[in-house]
């Protein structure tokens, strides 16, 4: 049997992750819940990563060689849905079963369920840790596939996430990457001059020096501009003798103008007028996804 | 009068039988979470240091570490304190091992009322009860060296995850060396007529030299040894409280949900019995040596024996 490589470009890409903006408030809207602003911050990254940088095979999803991507972040269930369904793994109507009774797509991510999900995870920073430990298990049984994690940058409020990162350093796990998705924003988080103003929970250059002081090779780059992630993805990649992890810079809610910068779309279903300006911002003239 | 002999702690027959079933066993991998010198996963340690991982004091972390290895085909043994594993690192149990019945081994270090001197945040006597309310989890809660190194092949063979209940002390010898553990099998160790007793972990050898005593008073014990909790042998449990028709539990735990939560579960709605739990009274413990933690908590021998001879007397 032989397997054809479809290669895909920035631009294929980057309207991938497009057409995932368009499914994941499709498939909210449909489901009545569930979160939005995160999926829109990770969807750049998603869409380069199952297009451009997994080793995956979507026809074989328990493929042994294969990459391993887990997020951490499981609140952005459905970005990850989203980019199986446009990779092949399931069929794209599948989605509007999310967070259905007798769905396949729960509201965060289960390996018992879903073809293309590594790993369970939900709680935070647990996905961090199994991800460390499937690097480690890669170790030992002679495998040589890399593990991507994606973390929330509110998520590394969670003690385990440093109790990870001491570990990895200690065992100098240079087969894992892990992405923090740095939307600045999490659930509800620090008041700042007032209440309604939320702010960061890492400021400046914080989060980057703390993964620096725990051991790891830092990277930043911005988390919506493909090609710099691309190549910074693969460069993290080539990183010897050390875990390393990307700080991507981001926006909660990219894409969509009004839900930019906004923590209360953390979780929330837009109305109709809402739904209808956010297709036609995001290129869907109908309204709708196709 | 039935004494038993002294063996070997429960935590040294682990270390023993994990480093031998390594040498045939390439899947078997250890994490330690710095606890190696006390639960003897330095035994480990010394034959197969690169089979061994010092996870260093990060439980949550540990479990899950452990639950992505076991997706690769390995056999995690995740060695630490009861209540580190239990209390500390429940949330990873729960999503990453129980959910997924990820392939985990889960072992419970100096469980029970018996830990050292620590006190009340070490003493771990809940453990059970919260392991045994997680779905896809097994219980098991060996006796003595013999059942822990059997239990132990058996359980590194069985695909899913388990917590295996160890306690500190040397420990009584109650079984044969030619004994045989099953998974899910509870197992007659005495024949009686008079109150069935079903005890778990190293609270049956004090439970079986009771029954002891109590011959010499004339009451004949009939006594079942439950060492998998979870899934309870509801047959083996039905059949004995049947037979005698009076039950008394007897655990080196709280009564709250464990052994005796799990027998009256099954019994309630199976063959409702009149019966006694008998064990940790829904309280924390507190530092001692052994023997007296043993008789201030009320599951010594003697007062084992007591409890037994109590609800007898009140048939």
């Amino acid at each position: 049997m032989t397997r054809t490589m479809t290669t895909y470009s920035p631009g294929d890409m980057a309207e991938f992750a497009r057409q995932a903006r368009v499914h994941i408030l499709d498939a909210v809207k449909h489901a009545n819940g569930g979160h939005v602003g995160g999926p829109l911050s990770a969807a750049d990254m998603l869409a380069a990563l199952y297009f451009g940088i997994l080793n995956v095979r979507p026809d074989e999803p328990d493929w042994p060689g294969r990459d391993r991507f887990v997020l951490s972040k499981g609140h952005s269930s459905i970005a990850l849905y989203t980019m199986l369904a446009l990779r092949g793994y399931f069929p794209v109507e599948e989605l509007l079963t999310f967070d259905s009774i007798n769905s396949r797509l729960q509201g965060h991510p289960d390996m018992t369920l879903t073809p293309g999900i590594d790993m369970s995870s939900g709680s935070l920073g647990l996905g961090f840790a199994a991800a460390l430990g499937i690097a480690l298990g890669a170790r030992v049984t002679g495998r040589d596939f890399t593990t991507f994690v994606m973390l929330g940058d509110g998520e590394c409020n969670e003690g385990i996430v440093w109790e990870g990162a001491h570990v990895a350093a200690r065992y100098g796990l240079d087969s894992i990457v892990a992405i923090v998705d740095h939307n600045k924003l999490q659930q509800f988080g620090w008041a700042g001059d007032s209440p309604d103003d939320r702010i960061s929970p890492y400021t400046g250059s914080q989060l980057a020096d703390r993964w620096r002081a725990f051991g790891w090779e830092v990277m930043e780059m911005d988390g919506h501009d493909i090609p710099e992630i691309l190549r910074t993805l693969e460069a993290a990649k080539q990183v010897e003798g050390a875990p390393a992890v990307v700080v991507a810079h981001t926006v909660k809610g990219k894409g969509v103008s009004f839900m930019e910068g906004n923590y209360t779309w953390h979780s929330r279903v837009p109305n109709d007028e809402e739904f209808a300006l956010a297709m036609h911002e995001l290129g869907e003239s109908e309204g709708g996804a196709t | 009068m039935t004494t038993l002999d002294q063996g070997k702690a429960l935590r040294l027959a682990f270390g023993e039988t994990i480093t031998d079933l390594a040498a045939t066993d390439e899947r078997i991998v250890v994490l330690d979470g710095d606890t190696g010198s006390s639960t003897f996963t330095s035994l480990f340690e010394a034959e197969y240091p690169d089979r061994f991982f010092q996870m260093g004091i990060t439980e949550l972390n540990m479990l899950g570490m452990a639950a992505g290895m076991a997706t690769l085909g390995l056999v995690p043994i995740v060695s630490t304190f009861s209540c580190f594993i239990v209390s500390r690192a429940h949330d990873s149990i729960r999503v990453l091992i129980a959910q997924p019945n990820s392939n985990v081994k889960l072992m419970g270090g100096y469980a029970g009322l018996l830990a050292g001197m620590t006190g009340k945040t070490h003493l771990m006597f809940d453990d059970v009860s919260i392991m045994r309310a997680m779905a896809n989890m097994t219980v098991v809660a060996p006796v003595d060296e013999v059942e822990t190194r059997s239990a132990l092949r058996v359980i590194i063979e069985y695909d899913g995850p388990v917590y295996f209940r160890l306690t500190r002390p040397n420990s009584p010898i109650l079984f044969d060396d030619d004994y045989e553990f099953e998974l899910g099998k509870a197992v007659t160790v005495r024949e009686g007529a008079d109150v069935t007793v079903f005890s778990t972990g190293t609270q049956t050898s004090r439970a079986y030299e009771a029954a002891g005593v109590l011959a010499l008073d004339g009451i004949d014990v009939h006594l079942v040894h439950v060492p998998t909790i979870k899934p309870l042998d509801v047959d083996a449990v039905v059949a004995a409280a049947t037979k005698t028709g009076l039950v008394v539990t007897t655990e080196e735990h709280t009564i709250v949900g464990g052994l005796g939560g799990a027998i009256a579960e099954a019994l309630g709605m199976n063959a409702p019995t009149p019966m006694t739990l008998h064990g940790l009274q829904d309280v924390f413990g507190e530092s001692g040596p052994d023997g007296p933690l043993l008789d201030k908590y009320g599951i010594s021998t003697e007062k084992t024996a007591a409890a037994i001879r109590d609800a007898v007397a009140n048939r």
